[in-house]
């Protein structure tokens, strides 16, 4: 059952990688600098440090490192239940984990204000893994709810932004009066993600933003994600199983096992990875480091 | 039990802070009292109605025993304004509407729309709770009026029409022998118990477990929960307040 938590691999040529899990310096951060000019942002926009957080007994992060820098796609790739949507609640502070830190801007967010933490979700956006819209609202104002409530656009100007967002994502107008209800599961997705995107954040989570859709749309959805990230320059963090998309849409990609980031790279560096586990997971093959634990007949 | 009373305390305590801290959305309050106060009008009349009737016939009942039954209208008005109205109004209220909060609440929670709020800069407390406490404590009170007027009138009825009363000195008793506090203090009580319904709904809803099953638990404690509240609180209120 419990086999050995796999170790990274040594740095690929390129980037340079954070240290191993425990590891202690950070040179990259200029976090120790007493007087940080308010101009020049970190290259490192979001930063994870020893995150841990467990659920009981059951432990989901475990001392979990990530750096993602300002203006890149970062994709986490990983298997089911290992904690990928558990880390970006963490860093949204709808989780509060038990240990570790969360640098965002070069700015401590665990155990901040709600205040603070309202100011910086403004500039956020995330898509929920299952929609997570907002059955008492209709489409549209689902799409031009952050507009309205969280940045008090007025409604007409509000409607006009939700349209075109549920345009982009190959919604018509005629979706926009219907309830979330009266869509199919993948319109729900894409709904989920116009609101996303509605108040053009800096910083964009897709929680699995290509799953339930056709490959045809699925590869539109990826346009859209590549350009949030190039043409608007935000910073997004996606999670998604399907590493076609994943190819896409990452610069950097990372993957999550047990908690742990096992293994981080660019993207086009992911099939020569040199690391078991992340073949195993882009080949999609039962054999391997990684066992399922369940029932072989 | 000591770690649920502490989270119930803060959960009430941000409550009624986002109750009174701007922005207030109008809209939603609105949108509330239509839903707690207008669609309960029904129920809590129906209520009335019959306990009104029903008072009538037992006071007349026991009167009869003491040749009191002149009293039947005075004791009625007396009970359906100081008790009965305030109260059966607020279980009715609670059953419909604690229920109704705390499902709704629930299955935003499992289904993730309350962080989905929270991440669209929006806090739950102001948005989804402040809006529902205020319309319950402003509407509670405007039921129970009604309340009290058709028990009133369900006493009147039964009065005249089957136990040989006159319309008009059964009219005039009424209206002599209630005083305001007497209404007054019923008033003062579903406001609380609005209070308590709307409280007990969010808190339960929103602290609700995973899945259908915990939306379920949570609709039943909200319930459960607030009809009790309501009946302590009752009688705090009467002993401590309402009593000369
Ligand atoms: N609120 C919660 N309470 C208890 N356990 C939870 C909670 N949220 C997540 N978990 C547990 O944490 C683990 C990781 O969940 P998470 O949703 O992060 O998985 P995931 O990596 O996103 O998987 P998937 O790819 O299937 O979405 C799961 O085993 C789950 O049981
Ligand atoms: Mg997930």
């Amino acid at each position: 059952m419990d086999t050995e938590t796999p170790r990274k691999i040594p740095p690929p040529p390129r980037k340079p990688l954070p240290p191993p899990p425990g590891g202690v310096v950070q040179p990259a951060v200029p976090a120790a600098d007493p007087t940080p000019a308010p101009e020049p942002k970190s290259p490192i926009h979001i930063h994870l440090r020893d995150l841990h957080k467990s659920f009981g007994p059951k432990h989901v992060l475990n001392g979990l490192n990530l750096e993602v820098p300002r203006g890149e796609s970062v994709v986490i790739i990983g298997g089911s239940g290992t904690g990928k949507s558990v880390m970006l609640k963490c860093i949204l502070g709808i989780l509060v984990p038990d240990q570790g830190s969360i640098l965002v801007d070069d700015k401590e967010t665990v155990g901040q204000s709600a205040r603070a933490r309202e100011a910086m979700l403004r500039h956020f956006g995330m898509l929920f893994q299952g929609a997570a819209l907002f059955d008492s609202l209709s489409v549209w104002q689902n799409v031009a709810f952050g507009l309205i409530q969280g940045r008090k656009m007025r409604r007409d100007e509000a409607k006009d932004i939700a349209f075109t967002k549920l345009a982009q994502v190959g919604l018509g107008p005629e979706v926009g009066e219907l309830s979330p209800a009266e869509l199919s599961g993948g319109m729900q997705k894409r709904v989920g993600l116009a609101r996303a995107i509605a108040a053009d954040p800096d910083v964009i989570f897709f929680d699995e933003p290509t799953t339930g859709l056709d490959p045809i749309m699925a590869d539109v959805i990826n346009d859209l994600i590549v350009k949030c990230v190039k043409e608007i320059g935000a910073t997004a963090v996606s999670i998604t199983h399907d590493m076609a998309s994943a190819r896409k849409i990452a610069d950097k990609i990372a993957m999550i096992y047990k908690g742990e980031i096992i293994w981080e790279g660019p993207a086009d560096e992911v099939d020569n990875s040199g690391n078991d586990h992340v073949q195993q997971f882009i080949n999609g093959s039962a054999e391997g480091p990684i066992q399922m634990e369940v029932l072989k007949p | 039990m000591c770690a649920e009373i502490g989270r119930l305390a803060i959960f009430t305590r941000n409550s009624v802070w986002h109750c009174f801290a701007p922005p207030i959305y109008l809209r939603l309050i609105l949108q509330q009292m239509l839903r707690i106060g207008y669609n309960s009008l029904p129920v809590v009349g129906l209520t009335a109605f019959f306990t009104g009737g029903v008072l009538a016939l037992q006071i007349y009942i026991g009167g009869t025993r003491f040749n009191a039954e002149s009293l039947v209208s005075s004791i009625v008005a007396l009970g359906i304004t100081r008790e009965l109205g305030p109260v059966l109004a607020g279980l009715m209220v609670a059953g419909r509407v604690s229920a109704a909060i705390a499902a709704e609440l629930g299955t935003m929670r499992v289904t993730e729309q309350i962080d989905a709020l929270v991440t669209l800069s929006t806090n739950p407390f102001k948005y989804l709770v402040a809006p529902r406490i205020i319309a319950a404590v402003l509407c509670l009170p405007l039921l129970v009026a009604v309340a009290d007027t058709i028990g009133i009138m369900g006493g009147w009825i039964v009065g005249v029409k089957s136990l040989d009363f006159n319309s008009s000195v059964y009219i005039k008793n009424t209206v002599d022998f209630l005083e305001f506090g007497d209404i007054f203090s019923g008033l003062v009580k579903s406001a609380v118990f609005g209070f308590i319904i709307a409280l007990m709904g969010c808190y339960h809803g929103y602290n609700s477990g995973g899945g259908a099953q915990g939306v379920g638990k949570a609709t039943t404690n909200a319930v459960v929960s607030a009809s009790i509240l309501i009946l302590a609180a009752n009688y705090a209120l009467t002993s401590l307040l309402f009593t000369t």
